[in-house]
Protein backbone atom coordinates (compact mmCIF):
# COMPACT_ATOMS: atom_id res chain seq x y z
CA UNK A 1 0.00 0.00 0.00
CA UNK A 2 1.12 3.32 -0.64
CA UNK A 3 0.39 4.69 2.45
CA UNK A 4 2.48 1.95 4.13
CA UNK A 5 5.23 3.04 1.68
CA UNK A 6 5.23 6.32 3.58
CA UNK A 7 4.68 5.76 7.12
CA UNK A 8 8.03 3.38 6.60
CA UNK A 9 9.92 6.30 4.79
CA UNK A 10 8.75 8.73 7.75
CA UNK A 11 9.70 6.04 10.18
CA UNK A 12 13.56 5.81 8.77
CA UNK A 13 13.81 9.16 7.95
CA UNK A 14 12.76 9.70 11.91
CA UNK A 15 15.36 7.25 12.95
CA UNK A 16 17.92 7.39 10.37
CA UNK A 17 17.75 11.16 9.12
CA UNK A 18 20.83 13.00 9.99
CA UNK A 19 23.00 9.72 8.82
CA UNK A 20 21.19 9.96 5.27
CA UNK A 21 22.14 13.68 5.24
CA UNK A 22 25.51 12.85 6.22
CA UNK A 23 26.18 10.56 3.25
CA UNK A 24 24.47 13.07 1.24
CA UNK A 25 27.24 15.47 2.45
CA UNK A 26 29.85 13.06 1.93
CA UNK A 27 28.72 12.02 -1.51
CA UNK A 28 28.72 15.60 -2.33
CA UNK A 29 32.30 16.62 -0.93
CA UNK A 30 33.82 13.61 -2.47
CA UNK A 31 32.30 13.94 -6.01
CA UNK A 32 33.30 17.73 -5.86
CA UNK A 33 36.69 18.03 -4.67
CA UNK A 34 37.33 15.06 -7.20
CA UNK A 35 35.94 16.76 -10.22
CA UNK A 36 37.51 19.72 -9.38
CA UNK A 37 41.01 17.82 -9.17
CA UNK A 38 40.02 15.80 -12.24
CA UNK A 39 39.74 19.16 -13.94
CA UNK A 40 43.22 20.36 -12.93
CA UNK A 41 44.84 16.49 -13.95
CA UNK A 42 43.14 17.13 -17.17
CA UNK A 43 44.14 20.24 -18.21
CA UNK A 44 47.73 19.94 -16.86
CA UNK A 45 47.56 16.67 -19.47
CA UNK A 46 46.07 18.45 -22.13
CA UNK A 47 48.81 21.21 -21.64
CA UNK A 48 51.30 18.67 -21.89
CA UNK A 49 49.70 16.72 -24.78
CA UNK A 50 49.56 19.78 -27.34
CA UNK A 51 53.19 20.93 -26.65
CA UNK A 52 54.42 21.88 -30.22
CA UNK A 53 57.21 19.89 -31.56
CA UNK A 54 58.51 22.24 -33.79
CA UNK A 55 61.23 20.21 -36.61
CA UNK A 56 64.33 22.48 -35.40
CA UNK A 57 64.04 21.39 -31.86
CA UNK A 58 66.59 18.90 -30.09
CA UNK A 59 66.17 15.01 -30.03
CA UNK A 60 66.13 14.71 -26.60
CA UNK A 61 63.37 17.18 -25.87
CA UNK A 62 61.25 15.36 -28.87
CA UNK A 63 62.18 12.27 -27.13
CA UNK A 64 61.04 13.65 -24.09
CA UNK A 65 57.60 14.88 -25.64
CA UNK A 66 56.69 11.30 -26.94
CA UNK A 67 57.67 9.89 -24.19
CA UNK A 68 55.04 12.07 -22.23
CA UNK A 69 52.50 11.49 -24.28
CA UNK A 70 52.74 7.82 -24.62
CA UNK A 71 52.72 8.04 -20.70
CA UNK A 72 49.78 10.44 -20.95
CA UNK A 73 48.01 8.12 -23.32
CA UNK A 74 48.44 4.38 -21.09
CA UNK A 75 46.57 6.73 -18.20
CA UNK A 76 43.79 7.67 -20.33
CA UNK A 77 43.37 4.09 -21.71
CA UNK A 78 43.84 2.39 -18.36
CA UNK A 79 41.68 4.36 -16.04
CA UNK A 80 39.01 5.04 -18.46
CA UNK A 81 39.21 1.37 -19.59
CA UNK A 82 38.20 -0.55 -16.77
CA UNK A 83 35.44 -0.05 -13.70
CA UNK A 84 36.02 2.24 -11.02
CA UNK A 85 34.47 -0.13 -8.51
CA UNK A 86 38.00 -2.13 -9.06
CA UNK A 87 40.12 0.34 -9.56
CA UNK A 88 39.33 1.49 -5.98
CA UNK A 89 39.65 -2.16 -4.72
CA UNK A 90 42.89 -2.26 -6.75
CA UNK A 91 44.35 0.85 -4.95
CA UNK A 92 43.24 0.20 -1.93
CA UNK A 93 44.04 -3.14 -1.64
CA UNK A 94 47.12 -2.94 -3.84
CA UNK A 95 49.29 -0.32 -2.00
CA UNK A 96 50.52 -2.56 0.95
CA UNK A 97 52.00 -4.99 -2.02
CA UNK A 98 53.50 -2.16 -3.76
CA UNK A 99 54.71 0.84 -1.41
CA UNK A 100 54.45 -1.33 2.28
CA UNK A 101 51.70 1.54 3.37
CA UNK A 102 48.01 1.32 3.70
CA UNK A 103 45.86 4.09 3.15
CA UNK A 104 44.52 4.79 6.76
CA UNK A 105 42.10 7.44 5.48
CA UNK A 106 39.46 6.22 3.30
CA UNK A 107 38.83 9.77 2.42
CA UNK A 108 42.57 10.07 0.81
CA UNK A 109 41.59 6.58 -1.20
CA UNK A 110 38.24 7.78 -2.30
CA UNK A 111 39.29 11.01 -3.52
CA UNK A 112 42.27 9.54 -5.24
CA UNK A 113 40.27 7.20 -7.13
CA UNK A 114 38.04 9.40 -8.14
CA UNK A 115 40.02 12.00 -9.07
CA UNK A 116 42.55 9.75 -11.61
CA UNK A 117 39.45 8.25 -12.69
CA UNK A 118 37.78 11.76 -14.04
CA UNK A 119 41.37 13.02 -14.95
CA UNK A 120 41.08 10.67 -17.73
CA UNK A 121 38.51 11.46 -18.89
CA UNK A 122 39.03 15.23 -18.44
CA UNK A 123 42.72 14.81 -20.62
CA UNK A 124 40.88 13.69 -23.60
CA UNK A 125 38.37 16.24 -23.38
CA UNK A 126 40.55 19.02 -22.85
CA UNK A 127 42.36 17.87 -25.80
CA UNK A 128 39.51 17.90 -27.72
CA UNK A 129 38.96 21.22 -26.07
CA UNK A 130 42.22 22.75 -27.40
CA UNK A 131 42.31 20.92 -30.68
CA UNK A 132 38.90 22.83 -31.54
CA UNK A 133 40.42 26.26 -30.60
CA UNK A 134 41.49 28.40 -33.56
CA UNK A 135 44.29 28.19 -34.70
CA UNK A 136 44.62 32.10 -35.37
CA UNK A 137 44.42 32.44 -31.36
CA UNK A 138 47.95 30.63 -31.16
CA UNK A 139 49.24 32.89 -34.14
CA UNK A 140 47.85 35.81 -32.23
CA UNK A 141 49.71 35.27 -28.97
CA UNK A 142 52.57 33.98 -30.46
CA UNK A 143 53.26 37.09 -32.64
CA UNK A 144 52.99 39.43 -29.64
CA UNK A 145 55.85 37.32 -27.76
CA UNK A 146 53.78 34.70 -25.74
CA UNK A 147 55.35 31.60 -25.14
CA UNK A 148 53.36 28.32 -25.47
CA UNK A 149 52.47 28.26 -21.50
CA UNK A 150 51.42 31.85 -21.55
CA UNK A 151 49.38 31.44 -24.63
CA UNK A 152 47.85 28.50 -22.83
CA UNK A 153 47.29 30.38 -19.76
CA UNK A 154 45.62 33.26 -20.87
CA UNK A 155 44.10 32.83 -24.16
CA UNK A 156 43.69 29.06 -25.18
CA UNK A 157 43.03 27.33 -22.01
CA UNK A 158 40.21 29.67 -20.97
CA UNK A 159 38.09 29.24 -24.22
CA UNK A 160 38.84 25.63 -23.93
CA UNK A 161 36.94 25.83 -20.22
CA UNK A 162 33.92 27.54 -21.39
CA UNK A 163 33.29 24.97 -24.46
CA UNK A 164 33.95 22.17 -22.72
CA UNK A 165 32.04 22.83 -19.44
CA UNK A 166 29.06 20.68 -20.72
CA UNK A 167 31.54 17.91 -20.63
CA UNK A 168 32.57 19.18 -16.87
CA UNK A 169 28.88 19.40 -16.20
CA UNK A 170 28.38 15.77 -17.23
CA UNK A 171 31.43 14.78 -15.16
CA UNK A 172 30.32 16.04 -12.31
CA UNK A 173 26.80 14.45 -12.39
CA UNK A 174 28.31 11.15 -13.05
CA UNK A 175 30.59 11.25 -10.38
CA UNK A 176 27.71 12.07 -8.01
CA UNK A 177 26.00 9.18 -8.45
CA UNK A 178 29.19 6.93 -9.29
CA UNK A 179 30.89 8.15 -6.07
CA UNK A 180 28.29 5.12 -5.03
CA UNK A 181 30.97 2.81 -5.78
CA UNK A 182 33.38 3.51 -2.53
CA UNK A 183 31.05 1.89 -0.44
CA UNK A 184 33.31 -1.23 -1.79
CA UNK A 185 36.32 -0.09 0.45
CA UNK A 186 33.75 1.02 3.28
CA UNK A 187 33.04 5.21 1.88
CA UNK A 188 30.19 6.14 4.04
CA UNK A 189 28.51 7.99 1.00
CA UNK A 190 25.08 8.52 0.65
CA UNK A 191 24.54 4.85 -0.95
CA UNK A 192 26.50 3.09 2.16
CA UNK A 193 24.09 4.84 3.93
CA UNK A 194 21.12 2.81 2.46
CA UNK A 195 22.97 -0.65 2.86
CA UNK A 196 23.69 0.02 6.38
CA UNK A 197 20.22 1.26 6.95
CA UNK A 198 18.06 -1.31 4.91
CA UNK A 199 20.29 -4.29 6.59
CA UNK A 200 19.28 -2.98 10.11
CA UNK A 201 15.59 -2.35 9.62
CA UNK A 202 14.94 -5.07 6.88
CA UNK A 203 12.96 -2.55 4.80
CA UNK A 204 15.08 -2.71 1.61
CA UNK A 205 12.23 -0.38 -0.55
CA UNK A 206 11.17 2.44 1.47
CA UNK A 207 15.20 3.17 1.75
CA UNK A 208 15.52 2.91 -1.94
CA UNK A 209 12.95 4.82 -2.63
CA UNK A 210 14.37 7.53 -0.66
CA UNK A 211 17.72 7.24 -2.26
CA UNK A 212 16.26 6.87 -6.19
CA UNK A 213 14.61 11.00 -4.86
CA UNK A 214 17.74 11.97 -3.31
CA UNK A 215 20.28 11.06 -5.54
CA UNK A 216 17.82 12.71 -8.42
CA UNK A 217 17.75 16.13 -6.65
CA UNK A 218 21.18 16.01 -6.25
CA UNK A 219 21.45 15.47 -9.88
CA UNK A 220 18.99 17.87 -11.12
CA UNK A 221 20.41 20.77 -8.14
CA UNK A 222 23.97 20.42 -10.32
CA UNK A 223 22.42 20.21 -13.81
CA UNK A 224 20.80 23.69 -12.77
CA UNK A 225 23.84 25.22 -11.03
CA UNK A 226 25.97 24.49 -14.32
CA UNK A 227 23.54 25.97 -16.68
CA UNK A 228 23.85 28.98 -14.23
CA UNK A 229 27.36 29.00 -14.28
CA UNK A 230 27.59 28.17 -18.32
CA UNK A 231 25.91 31.26 -18.44
CA UNK A 232 27.74 33.80 -16.37
CA UNK A 233 30.74 32.22 -18.27
CA UNK A 234 29.06 33.23 -21.29
CA UNK A 235 29.74 37.19 -20.11
CA UNK A 236 27.22 39.73 -20.96
CA UNK A 237 25.22 39.89 -24.37
CA UNK A 238 25.60 43.59 -24.61
CA UNK A 239 28.51 46.08 -23.51
CA UNK A 240 28.53 49.81 -22.52
CA UNK A 241 29.99 52.34 -24.95
CA UNK A 242 32.08 54.92 -23.08
CA UNK A 243 31.99 57.98 -23.36
CA UNK A 244 35.52 59.61 -24.28
CA UNK A 245 35.22 62.51 -21.53
CA UNK A 246 34.84 59.80 -18.66
CA UNK A 247 38.02 58.83 -19.07
CA UNK A 248 41.68 60.11 -17.84
CA UNK A 249 43.05 59.85 -21.43
CA UNK A 250 43.23 63.63 -22.03
CA UNK A 251 46.09 64.83 -24.30
CA UNK A 252 49.28 65.27 -22.29
CA UNK A 253 48.18 62.72 -19.84
CA UNK A 254 49.56 59.74 -20.61
CA UNK A 255 53.23 59.48 -19.43
CA UNK A 256 54.16 56.27 -20.37
CA UNK A 257 57.80 55.76 -21.09
CA UNK A 258 57.79 59.70 -21.80
CA UNK A 259 55.94 59.64 -25.35
CA UNK A 260 54.39 57.74 -27.99
CA UNK A 261 57.14 55.57 -29.73
CA UNK A 262 56.84 56.86 -33.24
CA UNK A 263 55.69 59.93 -32.96
CA UNK A 264 59.36 60.17 -31.28
CA UNK A 265 60.78 58.22 -34.55
CA UNK A 266 59.15 60.89 -37.05
CA UNK A 267 61.53 63.60 -35.15
CA UNK A 268 64.43 61.63 -36.02
CA UNK A 269 63.77 60.32 -39.70
CA UNK A 270 65.49 62.79 -41.83
CA UNK A 271 64.54 61.29 -45.59
CA UNK A 272 62.13 62.99 -47.02
CA UNK A 273 58.26 62.16 -47.66
CA UNK A 274 57.26 60.51 -51.19
CA UNK B 1 69.15 58.09 -39.82
CA UNK B 2 68.37 55.09 -42.19
CA UNK B 3 69.09 52.45 -39.99
CA UNK B 4 68.90 48.81 -40.79
CA UNK B 5 65.85 47.38 -38.60
CA UNK B 6 65.32 44.16 -40.47
CA UNK B 7 67.67 42.53 -43.02
CA UNK B 8 66.37 39.23 -44.75
CA UNK B 9 69.54 37.09 -46.07
CA UNK B 10 68.93 34.23 -48.25
CA UNK B 11 66.06 33.08 -46.66
CA UNK B 12 64.44 30.15 -48.09
CA UNK B 13 61.38 27.99 -47.11
CA UNK B 14 60.25 24.83 -48.16
CA UNK B 15 57.27 22.91 -47.60
CA UNK B 16 58.29 19.14 -48.34
CA UNK B 17 59.65 19.48 -51.27
CA UNK B 18 57.34 22.83 -52.65
CA UNK B 19 60.32 25.66 -52.48
CA UNK B 20 57.84 28.72 -51.35
CA UNK B 21 60.18 30.82 -51.33
CA UNK B 22 64.10 30.98 -53.11
CA UNK B 23 66.82 32.56 -51.79
CA UNK B 24 64.97 36.35 -50.82
CA UNK B 25 67.02 39.15 -49.30
CA UNK B 26 65.50 42.50 -48.72
CA UNK B 27 66.11 44.87 -46.15
CA UNK B 28 64.03 47.23 -44.08
CA UNK B 29 65.48 50.19 -43.04
CA UNK B 30 63.61 52.71 -40.26
CA UNK B 31 60.45 54.23 -41.33
CA UNK B 32 60.25 52.15 -44.95
CA UNK B 33 56.70 51.53 -45.64
CA UNK B 34 57.07 48.60 -47.75
CA UNK B 35 54.22 47.38 -49.89
CA UNK B 36 54.41 43.19 -50.96
CA UNK B 37 52.44 42.64 -53.92
CA UNK B 38 52.35 39.36 -56.06
CA UNK B 39 50.20 37.01 -57.51
CA UNK B 40 48.61 34.37 -55.15
CA UNK B 41 50.52 31.60 -53.92
CA UNK B 42 53.38 33.84 -54.59
CA UNK B 43 55.06 33.72 -50.76
CA UNK B 44 54.03 37.07 -49.37
CA UNK B 45 52.29 35.90 -46.25
CA UNK B 46 54.89 32.84 -45.57
CA UNK B 47 57.68 35.62 -45.84
CA UNK B 48 56.25 37.50 -43.36
CA UNK B 49 55.13 34.38 -41.52
CA UNK B 50 58.73 33.72 -41.38
CA UNK B 51 60.06 37.36 -40.45
CA UNK B 52 57.78 37.05 -37.30
CA UNK B 53 59.36 33.27 -37.19
CA UNK B 54 55.56 31.78 -37.05
CA UNK B 55 57.29 29.54 -39.62
CA UNK B 56 60.69 28.31 -39.26
CA UNK B 57 63.27 29.01 -41.58
CA UNK B 58 64.78 26.04 -44.47
CA UNK B 59 67.66 28.19 -44.47
CA UNK B 60 68.73 31.62 -44.83
CA UNK B 61 69.01 34.11 -41.50
CA UNK B 62 67.05 37.62 -40.12
CA UNK B 63 68.96 40.23 -38.76
CA UNK B 64 67.23 42.65 -36.35
CA UNK B 65 69.32 45.63 -35.72
CA UNK B 66 72.22 43.45 -37.17
CA UNK B 67 71.89 40.51 -34.83
CA UNK B 68 70.71 37.48 -35.78
CA UNK B 69 67.26 36.18 -34.60
CA UNK B 70 67.38 33.02 -35.49
CA UNK B 71 70.53 32.19 -34.83
CA UNK B 72 69.22 31.96 -31.09
CA UNK B 73 70.97 34.48 -29.34
CA UNK B 74 68.08 36.51 -29.43
CA UNK B 75 65.21 35.58 -27.32
CA UNK B 76 62.13 35.33 -29.71
CA UNK B 77 60.04 36.23 -27.67
CA UNK B 78 61.17 39.67 -26.99
CA UNK B 79 61.86 39.61 -30.91
CA UNK B 80 58.76 38.92 -31.44
CA UNK B 81 56.93 41.44 -29.39
CA UNK B 82 59.44 44.04 -30.93
CA UNK B 83 57.91 43.38 -34.42
CA UNK B 84 54.34 43.48 -34.49
CA UNK B 85 52.02 41.17 -36.49
CA UNK B 86 48.26 42.00 -38.11
CA UNK B 87 46.78 39.26 -39.58
CA UNK B 88 44.34 38.77 -42.59
CA UNK B 89 41.87 37.74 -40.42
CA UNK B 90 41.95 39.67 -37.39
CA UNK B 91 43.46 37.02 -34.96
CA UNK B 92 41.96 38.64 -31.72
CA UNK B 93 41.48 36.80 -28.13
CA UNK B 94 37.95 36.08 -28.08
CA UNK B 95 37.63 35.22 -24.20
CA UNK B 96 39.15 38.68 -23.50
CA UNK B 97 37.71 42.60 -24.46
CA UNK B 98 38.97 44.59 -26.63
CA UNK B 99 40.63 46.67 -23.50
CA UNK B 100 42.20 43.10 -22.28
CA UNK B 101 43.58 42.13 -26.09
CA UNK B 102 45.85 45.24 -26.20
CA UNK B 103 46.85 44.86 -22.16
CA UNK B 104 47.88 41.34 -22.05
CA UNK B 105 51.00 41.42 -24.25
CA UNK B 106 51.97 44.09 -22.13
CA UNK B 107 51.54 42.83 -18.77
CA UNK B 108 52.97 39.07 -19.36
CA UNK B 109 55.25 39.16 -22.62
CA UNK B 110 56.83 42.91 -21.63
CA UNK B 111 55.81 43.37 -17.84
CA UNK B 112 54.91 46.58 -17.89
CA UNK B 113 53.19 47.97 -14.84
CA UNK B 114 49.11 47.78 -14.61
CA UNK B 115 48.50 51.10 -14.94
CA UNK B 116 50.49 51.98 -17.06
CA UNK B 117 49.75 48.86 -19.60
CA UNK B 118 46.22 50.22 -19.56
CA UNK B 119 47.15 54.04 -20.07
CA UNK B 120 49.08 52.66 -22.95
CA UNK B 121 46.05 50.64 -24.44
CA UNK B 122 43.37 53.31 -24.10
CA UNK B 123 46.35 55.31 -26.36
CA UNK B 124 46.46 53.11 -29.17
CA UNK B 125 42.82 52.62 -28.60
CA UNK B 126 41.87 55.99 -28.85
CA UNK B 127 44.23 56.43 -32.09
CA UNK B 128 42.53 53.77 -34.15
CA UNK B 129 39.26 55.21 -32.88
CA UNK B 130 38.15 52.58 -30.73
CA UNK B 131 38.11 53.95 -27.49
CA UNK B 132 34.02 54.06 -26.67
CA UNK B 133 34.55 49.94 -27.15
CA UNK B 134 36.69 48.86 -24.96
CA UNK B 135 34.44 46.99 -22.78
CA UNK B 136 33.21 44.82 -25.89
CA UNK B 137 34.67 41.46 -27.07
CA UNK B 138 35.82 40.71 -30.10
CA UNK B 139 32.53 38.90 -31.20
CA UNK B 140 30.53 41.86 -30.91
CA UNK B 141 31.72 44.41 -33.18
CA UNK B 142 32.72 44.39 -37.03
CA UNK B 143 35.29 43.56 -38.75
CA UNK B 144 36.64 47.12 -39.49
CA UNK B 145 36.57 47.65 -35.91
CA UNK B 146 38.03 44.39 -35.45
CA UNK B 147 41.13 44.90 -37.65
CA UNK B 148 41.58 48.59 -35.49
CA UNK B 149 41.66 47.04 -31.99
CA UNK B 150 43.90 44.19 -33.80
CA UNK B 151 46.15 47.05 -35.16
CA UNK B 152 45.78 49.06 -31.72
CA UNK B 153 47.27 45.86 -30.00
CA UNK B 154 50.36 45.43 -32.16
CA UNK B 155 50.92 48.84 -31.44
CA UNK B 156 50.24 48.97 -28.09
CA UNK B 157 53.85 46.47 -27.47
CA UNK B 158 55.51 49.67 -29.09
CA UNK B 159 57.09 47.73 -31.80
CA UNK B 160 59.79 48.64 -34.22
CA UNK B 161 57.62 47.43 -37.39
CA UNK B 162 54.33 46.26 -37.81
CA UNK B 163 53.74 43.25 -40.29
CA UNK B 164 50.30 43.49 -42.11
CA UNK B 165 49.52 40.61 -43.80
CA UNK B 166 46.18 41.64 -45.83
CA UNK B 167 44.78 43.57 -43.72
CA UNK B 168 41.63 44.28 -45.39
CA UNK B 169 41.06 40.98 -47.65
CA UNK B 170 38.62 39.82 -44.96
CA UNK B 171 36.66 42.80 -45.03
CA UNK B 172 33.21 44.19 -46.11
CA UNK B 173 33.93 47.16 -48.63
CA UNK B 174 33.13 49.75 -46.54
CA UNK B 175 35.04 48.68 -44.00
CA UNK B 176 37.97 48.53 -46.14
CA UNK B 177 38.57 52.94 -46.09
CA UNK B 178 38.46 52.83 -41.79
CA UNK B 179 41.12 50.57 -41.59
CA UNK B 180 43.76 51.77 -44.46
CA UNK B 181 43.01 55.23 -42.79
CA UNK B 182 44.22 54.06 -39.57
CA UNK B 183 47.70 52.62 -41.70
CA UNK B 184 48.00 55.98 -43.62
CA UNK B 185 47.96 57.45 -40.11
CA UNK B 186 50.24 55.65 -39.09
CA UNK B 187 52.38 55.47 -42.25
CA UNK B 188 52.50 59.53 -41.56
CA UNK B 189 53.69 59.60 -38.67
CA UNK B 190 57.02 57.00 -40.19
CA UNK B 191 55.91 53.71 -38.29
CA UNK B 192 58.04 51.36 -40.49
CA UNK B 193 55.56 48.69 -41.86
CA UNK B 194 55.51 46.14 -43.91
CA UNK B 195 52.40 45.48 -46.12
CA UNK B 196 51.29 42.23 -47.83
CA UNK B 197 48.16 43.97 -50.06
CA UNK B 198 46.34 44.23 -52.98
CA UNK B 199 45.42 47.80 -52.70
CA UNK B 200 46.89 49.25 -55.55
CA UNK B 201 46.20 52.55 -54.81
CA UNK B 202 47.44 52.30 -51.04
CA UNK B 203 50.63 50.55 -52.66
CA UNK B 204 51.23 53.79 -54.90
CA UNK B 205 50.14 56.28 -52.49
CA UNK B 206 51.49 55.44 -48.93
CA UNK B 207 54.67 53.31 -49.43
CA UNK B 208 57.66 54.72 -49.70
CA UNK B 209 58.70 50.80 -51.27
CA UNK B 210 57.27 48.51 -53.44
CA UNK B 211 58.39 45.14 -53.95
CA UNK B 212 56.74 42.46 -56.67
CA UNK B 213 56.91 38.91 -55.53
CA UNK B 214 56.68 35.94 -58.23
CA UNK B 215 57.03 32.09 -57.22
CA UNK B 216 58.76 32.94 -54.50
CA UNK B 217 61.50 35.45 -55.21
CA UNK B 218 61.80 38.88 -55.29
CA UNK B 219 60.89 39.81 -59.43
CA UNK B 220 61.26 43.52 -58.82
CA UNK B 221 61.38 46.27 -56.13
CA UNK B 222 61.68 49.97 -55.54
CA UNK B 223 59.78 52.96 -55.05
CA UNK B 224 56.33 52.90 -56.16
CA UNK B 225 56.72 55.25 -59.08
CA UNK B 226 59.24 53.17 -60.70
CA UNK B 227 57.98 49.56 -60.01
CA UNK B 228 54.26 50.70 -60.38
CA UNK B 229 54.25 53.10 -63.16
CA UNK B 230 57.81 51.68 -65.38
CA UNK B 231 57.89 48.38 -64.10
CA UNK B 232 61.00 46.50 -65.94
CA UNK B 233 60.14 43.16 -65.28
CA UNK B 234 58.03 41.54 -67.52
CA UNK B 235 55.82 39.69 -65.25
CA UNK B 236 55.24 42.68 -63.01
CA UNK B 237 54.25 44.19 -65.98
CA UNK B 238 51.57 41.37 -66.83
CA UNK B 239 50.76 41.16 -62.80
CA UNK B 240 49.79 45.09 -63.00
CA UNK B 241 48.27 44.74 -66.66
CA UNK B 242 45.80 41.94 -65.01
CA UNK B 243 45.27 43.80 -61.80
CA UNK B 244 44.35 47.25 -62.99
CA UNK B 245 42.63 45.48 -66.07
CA UNK B 246 40.03 44.12 -62.63
CA UNK B 247 39.40 47.43 -61.30
N1 LIG C 1 51.68 25.36 -44.11
C1 LIG C 1 51.86 25.12 -45.42
N2 LIG C 1 52.08 23.87 -45.87
C2 LIG C 1 52.26 23.64 -47.18
N3 LIG C 1 52.23 24.57 -48.14
C3 LIG C 1 52.00 25.83 -47.76
C4 LIG C 1 51.80 26.18 -46.40
N4 LIG C 1 51.60 27.51 -46.32
C5 LIG C 1 51.67 27.96 -47.57
N5 LIG C 1 51.91 26.97 -48.46
C6 LIG C 1 52.07 27.10 -49.90
O1 LIG C 1 52.97 28.14 -50.14
C7 LIG C 1 52.60 28.87 -51.27
C8 LIG C 1 52.61 30.33 -50.95
O2 LIG C 1 51.64 30.60 -50.00
P1 LIG C 1 51.39 32.06 -49.43
O3 LIG C 1 50.25 31.95 -48.49
O4 LIG C 1 52.66 32.59 -48.91
O5 LIG C 1 50.96 32.86 -50.72
P2 LIG C 1 50.47 34.36 -50.83
O6 LIG C 1 51.42 35.03 -51.75
O7 LIG C 1 50.31 34.94 -49.48
O8 LIG C 1 49.07 34.20 -51.55
P3 LIG C 1 47.72 35.00 -51.29
O9 LIG C 1 47.81 36.26 -52.05
O10 LIG C 1 46.66 34.08 -51.85
O11 LIG C 1 47.56 35.18 -49.83
C9 LIG C 1 51.24 28.36 -51.70
O12 LIG C 1 51.41 27.58 -52.86
C10 LIG C 1 50.78 27.49 -50.56
O13 LIG C 1 50.09 26.38 -51.03
MG1 LIG D 1 48.59 35.49 -48.27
Amino acid sequence: MVEQLFTDIGSIWAKYGTVYLTGILNTLILATVSTLIGCVIGFICGILQTIPCLPGDLWVKRALLRLLRGIIRVYVEVFRGTPMILQAVFIYYGMPYFFGVSFRDIWTVSILVVSINTGAYMAESVRGGIMSIDAGQFEGARAIGMNHFQTMLYIVLPQTLRNIMPQIGNNYIINVKDTSVMFIIGFQDFFAVHKMVSGAVFKYFPSAFLEMGGYLCLTLLASFLLRRLEKRMEGKGNYELVNEDQLVMTAGTYKFTGEAPYEEKSRDYQGEKP
Amino acid sequence: MNENILEIRHLSKTFGTHAVLKDVDFTVRKGDVTSIIGASGSGKSTLLRCINLLETLTTGEILFHGESVTGGKLNQSAYRARVGMVFQSFNLFNNLSVLENCVIGQRKVSRVPKEEARKRALYYLKKVGMLPYINARPAQISGGQKQRVAIARALAMEPEVLLFDEPTSALDPEMVGEVLDVMKSLASERMTMLVVTHEMAFARDVSTHVVYMADGVIAEEGPPSQVLVNPEDTRTREFLKRFLAQD
